[in-house]
């Protein structure tokens, strides 16, 4: 079965310090995993990684995407075949329109799916037509579409763009890294239902939190806790809500043999 | 400050795409061919072939005296290297100016063609005047301009026509003792254009020029005077592309505007000299009250462009703003800014310059911001920001600041930033190669300028900047 992200013994330094120390991860799609953890255990540095951030040296292990090893893959390589990023904090890009932007982005995507054989680049209506619907699915105002990519966006609409790119670029891997921190209330709902709307039997999820709340609007199928650069336990939904209920000090003194991984 | 290093400049830099399409050149096939250098003979000639008024004759000789008195300047960029006895002052494609599309030569019209001027003309033009070489060889005024009472023509043709206002005018914004480089286009100017637009009237789409440089080692020193009189409005718009040459080339224009009371006058420019022209340009507005004067300005290409249009703001109330572009790549050098002088109570200025330095690339942001006694209320905002694109590249500031009057309200900011890692990680995780990705970055950068170009323009800017950033990265 080829179809899934493979993560395996996968040790990552970032400037000279290791922060990933052995993770094992399988990633169908169809599926959606949560990764929760104390501040600082890694998360974030497993979503770069994935994304092929060049800041993050993948030291042993390795990382496999439908068979085939990503590692020798630039962030752009990775992107076209279908692994999306919504980052932690995303980038101001001054000057480049939300529209102008996604647009090049999509042509790209598509272009790598067209050698396939399928479809080829966007025409402008067309385009218009998909952003628009999208941004209607996550509630934006259609004057987003004019702005310069995150410049000036609050912190939620930030969180609300990533998730309209995911939408017009229809990855394969999502990963989400706490794109519900900074959200406020009725924007979690909006965003989690765009989430789910795009669920499907063609992705795989891999959500990162720190909340129960987000579980509540995008079910998990896995949970696993990251703690010190491993995961200290993996779990079905209910192990969020431990989580919650015990925050994270009691996995800290789990033994290795009792360490679950990713099926 | 001209330690400008030249020692590895390559003129193929700016991509194999941009030389497909602009590095043509035509047979030189010219009716009259001046021989190189400068000397009284030569002005004199320049002067008898053009059948001039006696005035005109005795300003270029004056002013070919300038020149030759003049030092050469030591600031800016260096100017050493220029060999003045190599270099053509005057040459002519053409007998005489012509008015329609039909009667243009057809070796000087595949030029044009094939920088798409018919089609642009098509599209929104209301006049084109298109240079080739010296000389002014098409005029084309649509006849509702004309109804108006609207002059465009050749700065050549302007003088036959109309001496009066053009004495009047001619050399009073930018007198031939201004500088070294002003001389010289007073003496040997050629072509040009000469635009007055009556009081109260607007006119609605931009006139346009199209220059080029088009003979080995030959000097293209255009004139153009500019009156917009009382109320009224006009935008001119030239764009430069130029064929590419081995040998230095200069190219000294001398621009002088008038903006009466009320009136505006909007002048952009699109330059991309071929990387060995010495682009000196010296561009003035005159503001009376309540007039706004504009300048929005991109320089590409050249190995030194030294440019600083200024506005004089003179009238009560009048308003100035200075928009510039500029980009340099490897062996260039953008000594570029503006000059906005408040000589009257309640003026206000805008300056906002973008700079992009790459592959060794030198830009420079110089300044003048003066305020005279007695301006009150005067209101002016500066604004720089260089983007480096590596360690290599360069860019410095030399804001002047002379303000004789307290009560006035001045900003100045001053940016210097790279292409960040991030950044270019953020839209290469959406698919974009790092090409693509720092392409965006940069367009995005000069974007509130290049959104203030007329449609095409700006779509013209946008292409030009992704040639100059082909094979920057990797
Ligand atoms: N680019 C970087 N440069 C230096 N250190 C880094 C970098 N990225 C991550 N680290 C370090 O790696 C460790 C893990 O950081 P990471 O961002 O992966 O944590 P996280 O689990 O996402 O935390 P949070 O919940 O606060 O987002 C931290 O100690 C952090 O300082
Ligand atoms: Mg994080």
């Amino acid at each position: 079965m080829a179809d899934e992200l493979s993560i395996r013994n996968l040790h990552v330094q970032v400037e000279g310090k290791e922060i990933l120390k052995g993770l094992d991860l399988i990633v169908r799609h169809g599926e959606v995993h949560a990764i929760m953890g104390p501040n600082g255990s890694g998360k974030s540095t497993l979503a770069n990684t994935l994304a092929g951030h060049p800041k993050y040296v993948v030291t042993d292990g390795e990382i496999l995407y439908k068979g085939e090893s990503v590692l020798a893959w630039k962030p752009d390589e990775r992107a076209r075949r279908g692994i999306f990023l919504a980052f932690q904090y995303p980038m101001a890009i001054p000057g480049v329109t939300v529209a102008n932007f996604l647009r090049t982005a999509l042509n790209a995507r598509r272009k790598a799916v067209g050698s396939n054989g399928a479809a080829k680049a966007v025409s402008i209506p067309e385009f218009r037509k998909l952003m628009l619907q999208r941004m209607e699915m996550l509630k934006l105002d259609p004057t987003f579409a004019a702005r310069y990519l995150n410049d000036g966006f609050s912190g939620g609409e930030k969180k609300r763009v990533e998730i309209l790119q995911m939408a017009v670029l229809n990855p394969e891997m999502a990963i989400l890294d706490e794109t519900d921190s900074g959200l406020d209330i009725d924007a979690l709902r909006i965003v989690s239902e765009g989430v789910n709307a795009l669920r499907g039997p063609q992705l795989g999820v891999l959500l990162i939190t720190h909340y129960q709340r987000i579980l509540n609007y995008i079910k998990p199928d896995f949970v696993h806790v990251l703690v010190n650069g491993k995961f200290a336990i993996s779990g079905g939904p209910e192990l969020a809500l431990q989580l919650e209920e015990k925050g994270y000090d009691w996995l800290k003194e789990i033994s290795p043999e009792e360490m679950g991984t990713g099926k | 400050m001209a330690e400008f290093d030249k020692s590895s400049f390559d003129i193929g830099a700016s991509g194999s795409l941009y030389k497909e399409k602009y590095g043509f050149y035509d047979p030189e096939k010219y009716v009259f061919k001046a021989k190189k250098g400068l000397n009284r003979e030569i002005v004199e000639e320049i002067s008898w072939m053009k059948n001039e008024p006696e005035w005109m004759r005795k300003f270029r000789m004056r002013a070919l005296e300038i020149f030759f008195k003049k030092p050469l300047p030591q600031w800016g960029g260096n100017l050493n290297d220029i060999d003045f006895d190599d270099i053509y002052y005057f040459l002519r494609a053409t007998d005489k100016a012509e008015r329609s599309w039909e009667e243009v030569p057809k070796d000087i019209k595949n030029t044009f063609d094939r920088l798409g001027i018919p089609e642009a003309e098509k599209k929104f033009l209301a006049g084109v005047g298109a240079q080739y070489e010296s000389e002014v060889v098409y005029h084309n005024i649509q006849e509702s301009l004309r109804k108006q009472g609207v002059i465009f023509l050749s700065m050549d043709q302007g003088l036959a026509e109309h001496p009066d206002l053009v004495k009047k005018y001619f050399g009073t914004i930018i007198p031939a003792a201004d500088n070294k480089f002003a001389a010289l286009n007073s003496a040997v100017w050629s072509g040009g254009s000469f635009i007055y637009v009556p009081p109260g009237i607007h006119v609605d789409m931009p006139l346009q020029a199209y220059f080029r440089i088009n003979a080995k080692n030959m000097g293209q020193f255009e004139r153009t005077l500019i009156i917009a009189d009382e109320g009224s409005y006009v935008h001119y718009v030239e764009g430069c592309t130029a064929p590419i040459y081995t040998s230095d080339s200069l190219h000294s224009a001398v621009v002088e505007i008038i903006v009466q009371k009320g009136a505006r006058v909007r002048y952009t420019t699109i330059q991309n000299w071929s990387t060995n022209v010495y682009n000196l340009v010296t561009k003035r507005a005159l503001a009376q009250e309540d007039a706004t004067m504009e300048w929005v300005d991109c320089n590409l290409g050249s190995k030194l462009t030294m440019k600083y249009p200024s506005i004089y703001m003179m009238g009560k109330g009048a308003h100035g703003e200075i928009l510039s572009v500029a980009f340099a790549g490897k062996g260039q050098h953008q000594d570029a800014g503006g000059k906005v002088v408040h000589g009257a109570p309640y003026t206000t200025s805008t300056v906002s310059s973008k700079s992009i330095s790459k592959d060794g690339g030198r830009t420079s942001y110089r300044g003048l911001l003066k305020v005279y006694p007695g301006a009150e209320g005067v209101k002016s905002n500066v604004r720089c920001d260089a983007l480096l694109l590596d360690e290599a590249s360069r860019s410095d500031t030399y804001p002047y600041i002379e303000v004789d009057e307290d009560n006035v309200t001045i900003g100045h900011e001053a940016s210097v930033s790279k292409i960040g890692e991030e950044q270019l990680f953020y839209l290469m995780s959406r698919g974009l190669t790092e090409a693509e990705a720092s392409t965006m970055i940069v367009s995005g950068f000069i974007e509130p300028i290049v959104k203030e170009l007329p449609m095409e323009f700006a779509v013209e800017m946008n292409r030009l900047i992704q040639l100059q950033m082909e094979g920057s990265v990797g």
